[in-house]
């Protein structure tokens, strides 16, 4: 691809074309005290040896070879790499949306795929082609029950990532809908029933919460769906992890599920792009925002994939569709796809146990060191944990640098009132030598004179 | 298919059949032939409120997805249950098909309507616009 820019000839035949004299002239709309005189200050131009050599030491000053114990929302797992491999293929990487079902149906059959993986782990009937992620993909799945049930109020749990709470107001700020928060057991960490109960009235749309939540602990969904329900609500469950579901219960009892699928086979990537997935009982489809892939058959009969009621996305139904997206996370939910088929059913649960071992080792390890306990574990957890420690986390987690650990997130930014408190994931990757290190380096508090 | 003489019609392509309090609401021929196979209908529930000129639903083509306009306001009193399993009633008999009963709460919103030889004129400019 050339980025060469205008020569100077066509500039001149440019400016003559539109009876401009100069540059300066055809600017001069501008008032000169908003007009730049002089030249961008950008380095000069760079040989392709140096440009390599620059990023070379960019990337040396990436920090390589640590152990992190950082989960909260982003979860690092080990990515096969053929994931890559396919993904990179130039009929995937280079693809337009399939409007075209006649052009594009590798890439319909692969979201159809998707769609029938994410349905069948989540325990609903249906999934669709994916969000943007899993906060805008809560945000929009409180917009659905508002459209579902024609009521403009929202329940939501504490313990929902308080991130995807944050996208909420955002959405909700603009939409006249007000939502209560519902705190957490102080034992279990768990939502606290009776204060979800009052809550709830005649009025509430949608119950939002969070399993595993952002403590890492598994809610009693069967208890909050009553709840939810013997009101007419809707009843929301946000997963972030969605590895959790190698081993607990899909949350059959919820209306929809909202998912983050970046645990999949999705790197970090400083943040982002992840995938965030909707999940709903076929009775609500019509009101599911995003788009859906279809099986049909064509006309000589053969196994064909579409894309299906688009008739109410934003390209054909304006103003008036369910939502503002217009396009899913094809790429990324290709990712997803293929860990899910390397993986399989066994491979999924297999991982997850581990993922559930290697925490309760780890919970156990860090929890019973001197000045170390853990908070809400009165109910089960997956593979995060809440640790409370009598020194302040920014003096271990220097101790922690030194080993190449970082240790787990502080939640004071997100809820001031646990003190000394943060939250630990321990996935796959982290090792058994890691955790005891950490452990050692907990206890090895420096003793007051 | 002839527009029948008794009933009213918006300029949204709905018509209402008046029976004492009662109107009875659907969609013109013209409408189910421009949204071509229909596939879904989305009604309010029986005692929602509708009001004139304001969307009371939408019905859901293979291609696109229309508003339906209320013509007069009222309480809705019936929803046509038929609908749910068989929406394409509509295009095979569209002015027998209904969609909705109201119990009008302003008798006078009637008299802005068009009459189907008024419609007819109506549809006929649109056409040939």
């Amino acid at each position: 691809m050339r980025y060469l820019p205008k020569s100077p000839a066509e500039r001149r035949q440019m400016l003559t074309e539109i009876g401009a004299a100069s540059i300066d002239s055809l600017f001069e709309v501008i008032p000169a005290e908003y007009r730049l005189n002089r030249d961008l200050d950008v380095p000069r131009q760079q040989a392709e040896s140096e440009i390599v050599d620059y990023f070379r030491a960019a990337a040396d000053k990436n920090a390589t070879g640590y152990a992190s114990f950082l989960g909260a929302g982003a979860y690092r797992h080990y990515r096969p790499v053929i994931i890559d491999s396919l993904v990179q293929r130039g009929e995937f990487l280079t693809s337009y949306t399939p409007y075209q079902a006649e052009i594009t149906q590798g890439t319909l059959q692969a979201i159809f795929e998707f769609q029938t993986m994410i349905a069948e782990l989540t325990g609903m009937d249906l999934a669709n082609a994916s969000m943007y992620d899993g906060s805008t993909g809560a945000a929009e799945a409180v917009m659905m029950a508002v459209r579902v049930t024609g009521r403009h109020k929202a329940v939501v749990a504490s313990t929902v990532h308080p991130e995807y709470r944050e996208v909420l107001s955002t959405y909700a700020k603009h939409q006249g809908l007000p939502s209560t928060l519902v705190p957490c057991d102080r034992e279990t960490g768990r939502i606290d029933l009776r204060a979800l109960e009052a809550e709830v009235t005649n009025e509430t749309a949608a119950v939002l919460v969070q399993s595993p939540n952002f403590f890492g602990v598994i809610e009693d969904i069967p208890a909050i769906a009553a709840i939810a329900h013997a009101k007419g609500s809707l009843l929301i469950v946000s997963i972030a992890e969605a590895v959790s579901l190698g081993v607990v219960r899909p949350p059959v009892e919820a209306d929809i599920v909202s998912m983050e699928a970046q645990s999949f086979g999705v790197a970090l990537s400083y943040g982002g792009p992840f995938c965030g997935v909707i999940a709903t009982k076929e009775q609500y489809v019509r009101q599911m925002p995003g788009r859906l892939v279809g099986q049909t058959v064509d006309g000589n009969g053969y196994r064909g994939f579409v894309l299906t009621l688009a008739t109410r996305e934003q390209h054909i139904r304006r103003e008036k569709a369910t939502s503002n997206i217009c396009t899913n996370q094809a790429l990324v939910a290709l990712m997803a796809t293929i860990f899910l088929t390397v993986y399989g059913k066994e491979g999924i649960r297999e991982l997850a146990e581990h993922n559930l071992a290697k925490a309760d080792y780890a919970a156990k390890t860090l929890g019973s060191q001197p000045g170390a306990k853990l908070l809400f574990n009165a109910a089960p957890h997956f593979h995060e944990f809440v640790l409370q420690t009598d020194e302040t986390p920014a003096t271990w987690s220097q101790r922690l640098m030194d080993e190449k650990i970082v240790g787990g997130i502080d939640l004071s930014r997100w809820y001031p009132e646990l003190k000394n408190a943060t939250l630990w994931c321990v996935t796959e990757v982290i090792t058994r030598e890691n955790i005891d290190t950490a452990a050692k380096v907990l206890a090895a508090a420096p003793v007051e004179a | 298919m002839p527009y029948p003489p008794n009933y009213r019609y918006t300029r949204e392509h709905e018509w209402i059949d008046l029976d004492g309090a009662i109107g009875t609401i659907g969609i013109t021929d013209y409408a189910q032939s421009s949204l071509g196979d229909i596939v879904y209908v989305d009604v309010p529930k029986v005692g929602d409120a509708v009001t004139a000129n304001a969307t009371f639903g939408s019905v859901e083509s293979v291609k696109a997805v229309s508003d339906l306009y209320s013509p007069v306001s009222g309480a809705v009193t019936a929803i046509n249950e038929e609908l749910k399993t068989a929406p394409d009633k509509i295009n095979e008999a569209p002015h027998t098909t209904w969609i909705i009963k109201v119990e009008l709460s302003n008798p006078a919103e009637l008299d802005v309507l068009l009459d189907a030889a008024a419609y007819e004129a109506f549809i006929s400019e649109e056409t040939s616009g």
